[in-house]
Order: structure tokens, then C-alpha cells, then sequence
């Protein structure tokens, strides 16, 4: 059992959440992940570790609410437990002190940004952070990477905060001024997202890190169900990443697996609005 | 009731039929199949065996369990002994006597299989297992060990750990079992399906070892929540035994494409997180009226006869060899077929063909013919010509093999491997580190449970020996 020690809502429908973990927190790197269970007869999936304290024996998770189990996660209540939280998993993110580096980050994957963002500047990066989000609600951590970055640029695509648009427009900016282009680029986000960024960093050959999401089961290597083609060889994201060369990665396929279950999620999804729906009745 | 019975009428009594649910309703539930021996079965069936001094039998099973002697207490219906003898031997005799595959280990060896039907001692071995899980007043009683004050960290939670784990158990030894899964029992729980191996089983053998006070703790994996370093620091001795979990890919065509899957992940998606089984299960799967699934295992059998309980109207097996290379147990591939799972021989699949919108639509095919021996004894099949064709498919299942998980064994750089990533360990286990021993399929590679279980015995065995010097 975990239990849960604070519970703020960050943004719409994303939540922040400390856990009592002190295994993992000692052990965990920037761009490990866990996967978590919240109770018997529920799913398991992949969050990353937002942040560690190794002293309180904590780890905080950023998760945003999205379809059937995260929504229940993060309905527990501080106090509460959740079943079984494993990790950390996943390879560790490479840090060394590239010099200037752009860290892009799209919806949910601002929070999986945020750890590494903080590796980097702790290894003395020069960090131009570019967040982005649909509106002004739903951008997130924009204090915390701001105090980690020597520039911030915000992006929504209704223009209700920053400039109006698309992450890939300041860095498209970045990469052609060559006084500003970075030495390396980190993207997590949606994956039509890192794709747009892999191909505007591929002609230059800037090296674009990025962290996938493909649906996972156990974590340890064991089920072979996330993985995804980069290059010429079939990876187990689990194990063998998240991270990867985002310009050797099969994004369309990756994009194509995640909706194996769309249709199973739904029926779930709206299982739980109508469970929601008749307890708000009551 | 007698058991002097005379060796002409012993030669007499028939091998018993197991009773089994009817195929057209079980392929629809996940209910056992082998309902188990009644009491009168059990004791006609024990009175086929002679009681042979060469005992041939004991020979065939790897873990040498005293086969006369607990079949000639079960003849004279002495239950409480038969179980006394059982488990002297064989720590998880309820799972072996439903899974082993006895036709080629202690019943291959049984002197009345030479002229018709060897003795069901499978059947047999279960029958006492299950009379001494629902009779645990009518057992003899074990004396609790002295603690010896010694500590035995023990990896991965399937036969080769709980073996082990309960034989140290046994000499007074304070023994953790750590765990990467939320539950206990490995590919006993994960991988071989409740129609075969009820899950209560496998509960009721760890509920024993944490009566002996074994520690379990689930959700650690080694190599990533603690390392093994770090075990051999906090403990004075460590067993590793994670298996083998890494599922090998085909390397073909559209083994990417929605709908296919390695057969580790559809067996986890339903025995592990009950996808399928429950109405309301919150882990996923796919339903598809054309399944086919690759290889001819124990696994293949399992993903097969699983995929038709969830639905499919052609369940098929496509393995390259013909039946009688099968390493599947005897007694699965009679159920599959009973249940209408079709088997498509000499067939070797060589490309998954996608629909416009990126499912499988079917599974390219090429026949195969068995030509001369290879290095394993069987005949290596060879592809015939011109011979391609396409097997509709709605979901792929490759189901041909697993090897080490290099999880672990990667942030154990002194712990010497082979070259397919197997730890490399002595006959009583020990590996390369002082202290720390492996055991089942991380060393073996996909072996079978009994061989697990006798590595995680031995092993203990030698960490007793181990740490009492
Ligand atoms: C390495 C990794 C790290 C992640 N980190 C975070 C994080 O820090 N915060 C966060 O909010 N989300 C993170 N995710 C995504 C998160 O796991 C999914 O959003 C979640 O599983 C959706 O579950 P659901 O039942 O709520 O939604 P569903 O309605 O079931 O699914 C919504 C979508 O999520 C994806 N998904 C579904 N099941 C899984 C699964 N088992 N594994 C992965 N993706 C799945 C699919 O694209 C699906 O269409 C991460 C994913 C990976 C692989
Ligand atoms: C589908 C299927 C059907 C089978 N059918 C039969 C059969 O009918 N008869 C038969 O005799 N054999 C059968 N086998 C083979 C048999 O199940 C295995 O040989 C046996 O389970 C091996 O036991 P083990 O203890 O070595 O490993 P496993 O059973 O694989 O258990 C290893 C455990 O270690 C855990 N683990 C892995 N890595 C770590 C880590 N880093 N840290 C902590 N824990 C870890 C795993 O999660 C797992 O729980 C079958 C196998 C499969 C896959
Ligand atoms: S453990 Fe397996 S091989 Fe040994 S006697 Fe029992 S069923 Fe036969
Ligand atoms: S070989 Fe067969 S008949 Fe002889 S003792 Fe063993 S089980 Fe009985
Ligand atoms: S999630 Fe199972 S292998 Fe990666
Ligand atoms: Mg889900």
C-alpha cells in the first residue's frame, strides 16, 4: 500500500499527487517511470516520476485525469492508498552538459518534461523551456520550469496565454537563428507533437530526444506489448526506453498501437461518467 | 479398505478416466477441465500400481518423489501418510500432479506403461494434494524450526522462489521473497490459465509459506527497486530465480500491427489482470472470431484454448513441424482439439497482413515438409515452394518461446551469464558471487515447473549448507 499525501489539481483534470514510495524515491533517476495499480481488479499503467525526496521517502506524480484509471487514481483522497506502485522503471534519461538546449514540453508530457528539465539544469544546461496547451487552463508547471530555465515561451493554441499557436513555432525560430539553436533538443508530448519536432530538427541533425508512450502491462520487459519500431529494430519501450532518437522513431506506428483499445476504453469511460453521473443524482 | 490385492489383480483394474467438463461448455468458461478423481477412483487406480523394487518411475521425475509409497498409502486409503510422503518431496504437489507433463518424465518410466497403460500417477499426485489442502486438520503436523538468525533474500515469486523459499523456511531460516509482479506465483499465475491451474491453488501454497513466516513483498524488482548488490549487503544469502520472461519476436512483417500479440501479453492481459473474465475487468483485450495463434507449446495450447473461451469461432494453431514434434503435453493437445481448436500443421507463418486501417487481416502462410534430423533429434521442417498462402486472421498470437529477461541480470555485472543470457550456476546453483545462487528457467531457459522446483530444493539444500559453515 502507498499512501497518498497530498492531492492538488493543477490544471483541468490533471492532478499532482505525492506518494509515500521510500524505495523508489531513493532509487529513481530523471526519466524513470512506475507502474501503478490502484486496487485489486484494476488496470495497470505507466506514470512517470514527476519528482523524488529521497529524505521523506516521496514520490510525486502528475496525472492527467483521461479516461477510466486515471481518473479513479486520482479521486483518492489524501490519506487514501493506492494498491501497488512498482519502479522505478525505464532506462535512465542521458544528462550531460550539452550547453544550450531546448526542452519541449504538450499537455501531460509538461509534467514527464519537468524531471528532466530539472537533470538538465542541474548539469549546468542553458534551458529554453517551450510549453504549449490548447488554452490557458491547460498549460501546467510554468512557475516551476520557469525557475529552472533561462527562458520560458508559453504557447495556446486559442492565444489566451503566450503566443497563439504551436510549440513547433518558437522552436522553429530557435533552430534557424544561429545564435540561438540548440545543441539538443528533448520533446515529450502528444505524439503528433514529437513528430513535428523530429522533422524539424532531423535536416539540421540536432540531437531530439524523445520520451514515448505506448501502452504498457507489466513494465519489466516480459509482455513485448509497448513495443515500437526505432530504426531497423523492434524496442520495448519499458526497457529499452521511454526515451529514444526521436529521429530513428516509427511515430505513425506508435500513434496507430496507442488506439488498439479505443473503442473498449470508451465503453469504460462512459461506464464511469454514468457511475459519476448517478452518484451526483444521489 | 484392503490394498492385498494379488499382482494378476492389480494387472486387471483399467487406467481410470479422468472426469472432465463436457468440451462444448467448458470452451466457453474458464472452469477446470480435469474435475479431479472420485475417492474410489483414486484407490482403484493407486491398486494398478505393482510396487516394483526398481522403482522406474521414481527415476523419471526430477525431483525423485517416493511415487511407491505414497501411492501405496493412498491404495489403503491412508490419506494423512500418502500426503506426508508427497510433500516430504515435492513442495507444490497440487500444481504438479495438474501440470507436469508426465507422459515423458515419471509415468514415461512406469513398468505397466510397457504392455498398455502406465499408472495415472499424475492424477494420483493431485488427488492427495487436493484431499490435504481440504483436510489440513487431518495432517501430521510439522514441528516449527528453531531460527537459525540467518536471513535469505529470495527473487521472483514463481515454483523456483516458493520452492526454495519453503525448504528454507523449513531449516529456520528468516526468508523475504521479493517480487516485480503485484501477485505471487510467476507463470503459474501470469501465464498457465485457470482452466488448468485454479488460481486458488496457487493462493492456498502461499498462504502455507506465510504461516511458516516467509516474507512476500510484491511491487520490488531487482536490478531496479533494489539491486542485487544491495541484497547480498542486507541478507547472508540470496536465490535468484526471475525466469524467464522475455518473449522472442518473429521478426516478420506487420508483427506491429494491432492485433498481434506476444503470447506473455495475452495470457497476462487475462489470467493476470482477468481481461475477458470478468464483465466489468478494467484491463482491455481483443475479441476476434479468427485467432491464430503460432507455435506448438504448453504456451500455444494455453493462448488457443483461451482465445476460443473468449470467443473465437476458429481458434487455430499454425506450428511448423507436425503433431508428433509437439512439446505440448499430451493431455492439452487432446483438450484443445475436443474444444474445436483447429491445428494447422507443417505451416509456417511469414508475414502478418494488414487491413487500410492498420489490424491484421490474415496471416501469411508457407507448408512446410520434414526433412532430415537436426541437432535436437527432430526432423527440421523445410518450406515448400510455391506453397504461400493467406489464413484469415483477426488476431496473431506468436506463442514461440521465451528467454532471459536481462532486467536484473544488467545492474549485476560479476554474476557470469552464457551466451543466451542465462546465469550460469553449479549443480547446487551456486553462481559466480559467493552467496548468491539462481535457479529455474534464468538459468534452465523455458524448462518446466517440476525442474524449477528441484532447483529452488537444491538450492536451498546448498544455502543451508551455506550458511551453517
Ligand atoms: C512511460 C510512460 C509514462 C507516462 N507518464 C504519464 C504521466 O506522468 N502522467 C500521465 O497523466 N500519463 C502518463 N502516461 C500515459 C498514461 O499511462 C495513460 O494516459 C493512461 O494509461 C490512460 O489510462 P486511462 O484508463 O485513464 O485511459 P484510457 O481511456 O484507458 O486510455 C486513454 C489513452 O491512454 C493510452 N493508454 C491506455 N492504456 C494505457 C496503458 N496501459 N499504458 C500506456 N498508455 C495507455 C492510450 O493511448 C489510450 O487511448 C505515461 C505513459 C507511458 C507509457
Ligand atoms: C503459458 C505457459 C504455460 C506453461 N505450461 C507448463 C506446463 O504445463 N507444465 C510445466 O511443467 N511447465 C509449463 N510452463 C513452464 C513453467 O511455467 C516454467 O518453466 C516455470 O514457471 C519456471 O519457474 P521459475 O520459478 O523459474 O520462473 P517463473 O515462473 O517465470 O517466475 C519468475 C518470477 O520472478 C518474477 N521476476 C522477474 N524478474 C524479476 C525481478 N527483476 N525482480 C523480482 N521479481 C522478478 C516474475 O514476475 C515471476 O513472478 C509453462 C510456461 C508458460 C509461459
Ligand atoms: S512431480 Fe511431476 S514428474 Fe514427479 S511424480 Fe509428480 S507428476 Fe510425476
Ligand atoms: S513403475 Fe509404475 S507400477 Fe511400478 S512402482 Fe512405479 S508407478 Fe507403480
Ligand atoms: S510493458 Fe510489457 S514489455 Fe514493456
Ligand atoms: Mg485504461
Amino acid at each position: 500500500m502507498f499512501e497518498v499525501v497530498s492531492n492538488e489539481i493543477l490544471a483541468e483534470n490533471l492532478h499532482k499527487m505525492v506518494l509515500v514510495a521510500p524505495r523508489i524515491a531513493r532509487a529513481r533517476k530523471a526519466g524513470q517511470f512506475v507502474m501503478v495499480r490502484l486496487a485489486q481488479g484494476e488496470e495497470r499503467i505507466p506514470l512517470t516520476i514527476g519528482d523524488a525526496d529521497p529524505e521523506a521517502g516521496t514520490i510525486t506524480l502528475f496525472i492527467q485525469a483521461i479516461g477510466a484509471s486515471t481518473r479513479k487514481i486520482v479521486d483518492t483522497p489524501v490519506g487514501g492508498s493506492i494498491r501497488d506502485v512498482a519502479g522505478p522503471l525505464g532506462k535512465e534519461t542521458h544528462i550531460t552538459n550539452w550547453g544550450r538546449v531546448a526542452c519541449v514540453g504538450g499537455g501531460v508530457g509538461t509534467a514527464v518534461l519537468f524531471p528532466l528539465v530539472k537533470a538538465l539544469a542541474e548539469a549546468g544546461n542553458e534551458i529554453t523551456t517551450i510549453i504549449g496547451g490548447r488554452s490557458s487552463r491547460y498549460v501546467i508547471l510554468a512557475d516551476e520550469l520557469g525557475a529552472l530555465s533561462k527562458n520560458l515561451l508559453i504557447t495556446t493554441e486559442d492565444g489566451s496565454l503566450g503566443s497563439k499557436g504551436f510549440v513547433t513555432g518558437p522552436l522553429g525560430e530557435m533552430i534557424a537563428d544561429p545564435a540561438c539553436a540548440p545543441k539538443a533538443v528533448f520533446a515529450v508530448g502528444p505524439v503528433p507533437m514529437m513528430k513535428a519536432v523530429a522533422n524539424m530538427t532531423r535536416e539540421p541533425g540536432i540531437e531530439t530526444i524523445v520520451s514515448l508512450n505506448p501502452i504498457m502491462i507489466d513494465g519489466t520487459g516480459m509482455c513485448g506489448g509497448c513495443r515500437v519500431q526505432v530504426g531497423s529494430e523492434t524496442k520495448f519501450a519499458c526497457v529499452d526506453g521511454p526515451e529514444f532518437d526521436a529521429h530513428l522513431v516509427d511515430f505513425d506506428g506508435l500513434s496507430d498501437r496507442l488506439t488498439s483499445y479505443r473503442k473498449e476504453e470508451a465503453q469504460r469511460h462512459a461506464a464511469t461518467d454514468c457511475k459519476i453521473a448517478k452518484e451526483v443524482a444521489k | 479398505m484392503s490394498n492385498d490385492l494379488s499382482p494378476k489383480e492389480r494387472m486387471a483394474i483399467e487406467r481410470v478416466h479422468m472426469p472432465e467438463l463436457p468440451a462444448d461448455e467448458r470452451s466457453k468458461n474458464f472452469e477446470e477441465v480435469n474435475q479431479g478423481l472420485t475417492p474410489e477412483q483414486a484407490v482403484a487406480e493407486a491398486q494398478r500400481c505393482l510396487q516394483c523394487k526398481s522403482r522406474n518411475c521414481v527415476a523419471g521425475c526430477p525431483v525423485g518423489v517416493s511415487i511407491p509409497e505414497f501411492i501405496d498409502a493412498l491404495a489403503s486409503d491412508d490419506l494423512p501418510r500418502a500426503a506426508q510422503v508427497l510433500r516430504g518431496d515435492n513442495a507444490l504437489p497440487a500444481v504438479c500432479g495438474r501440470v507436469c507433463p508426465q507422459e515423458t518424465q515419471c509415468e514415461a518410466l512406469c513398468v505397466r506403461g510397457k504392455k498398455g497403460d502406465a499408472v495415472a500417477i499424475g492424477y494420483l499426485e493431485r488427488y492427495v494434494a487436493d484431499w490435504a489442502m481440504q483436510h489440513p486438520e487431518g495432517l501430521i503436523a510439522i514441528e516449527a524450526p528453531e531460527p537459525t538468525g540467518k536471513s535469505v533474500a529470495v527473487v521472483g515469486c514463481g515454483p523456483a522462489g516458493l520452492t526454495a523459499a519453503g525448504e528454507l523456511a523449513r531449516q529456520g531460516h528468516k526468508v523475504t521473497i521479493f517480487e516485480a509482479l503485484h501477485d505471487t506465483g510467476g507463470v503459474l499465475r501470469y501465464g498457465i490459465p485457470e482452466f488448468r491451474l485454479p488460481k486458488e491453488i496457487i493462493d492456498r501454497e502461499v498462504a502455507v509459506l506465510s504461516r511458516m513466516g516467509v516474507t512476500i513483498e510484491c511491487n520490488v524488482i531487482i536490478g531496479k527497486t533494489l539491486t542485487i548488490p544491495q541484497l547480498r549487503s542486507e541478507f547472508d544469502a540470496v536465490f535468484i530465480a526471475n525466469g524467464a520472461g522475455l518473449p522472442t519476436m518473429l521478426n516478420i512483417m506487420g508483427e506491429n500491427l494491432k492485433g498481434v500479440y506476444a503470447a506473455n501479453e495475452f495470457l497476462t492481459r487475462v489470467n493476470l489482470m482477468e481481461a475477458g473474465r470478468r464483465a466489468d475487468s478494467s484491463t482491455p483485450i481483443l475479441q476476434r472470431d479468427e485467432v491464430a495463434v503460432i507455435g506448438g507449446g504448453n504456451t500455444a495450447m494455453d493462448c488457443v484454448r483461451t482465445a476460443r473461451r473468449l470467443g473465437a469461432k476458429r481458434a487455430m494453431i499454425v506450428y511448423r513441424r507436425s503433431e508428433t514434434e509437439m512439446p505440448a503435453r499430451v493431455e492439452e493437445i487432446k483438450h484443445a482439439k475436443e474444444e474445436g481448436v483447429e491445428f494447422i500443421m507443417l505451416t509456417a507463418p511469414i508475414a502478418i497482413v494488414p487491413t487500410e486501417d492498420g489490424w491484421v487481416s490474415a496471416l501469411r502462410c508457407q507448408k512446410m515438409e520434414l526433412g532430415p534430423a537436426d541437432d535436437s533429434g527432430r526432423r527440421r521442417p523445410q518450406a515448400i515452394e510455391g506453397s504461400e498462402f493467406d489464413l484469415p486472421a483477426g488476431i496473431v498470437i506468436n506463442a514461440v518461446g521465451t528467454s532471459a529477461n536481462p532486467l536484473l541480470t544488467a545492474t549485476a555485472p560479476d554474476l557470469t551469464l552464457n551466451k543466451w543470457g542465462n546465469i550460469v550456476a553449479d549443480e547446487e546453483g551456486e553462481t559466480s558471487i559467493p552467496g548468491v545462487f539462481a535457479g529455474g528457467d534464468i538459468v534452465r531457459g523455458g524448462a518446466t515447473v517440476i525442474l524449477a522446483m528441484g532447483d529452488g530444493k537444491r538450492a536451498a539444500a546448498a544455502i543451508d549448507k551455506y550458511l551453517k559453515r
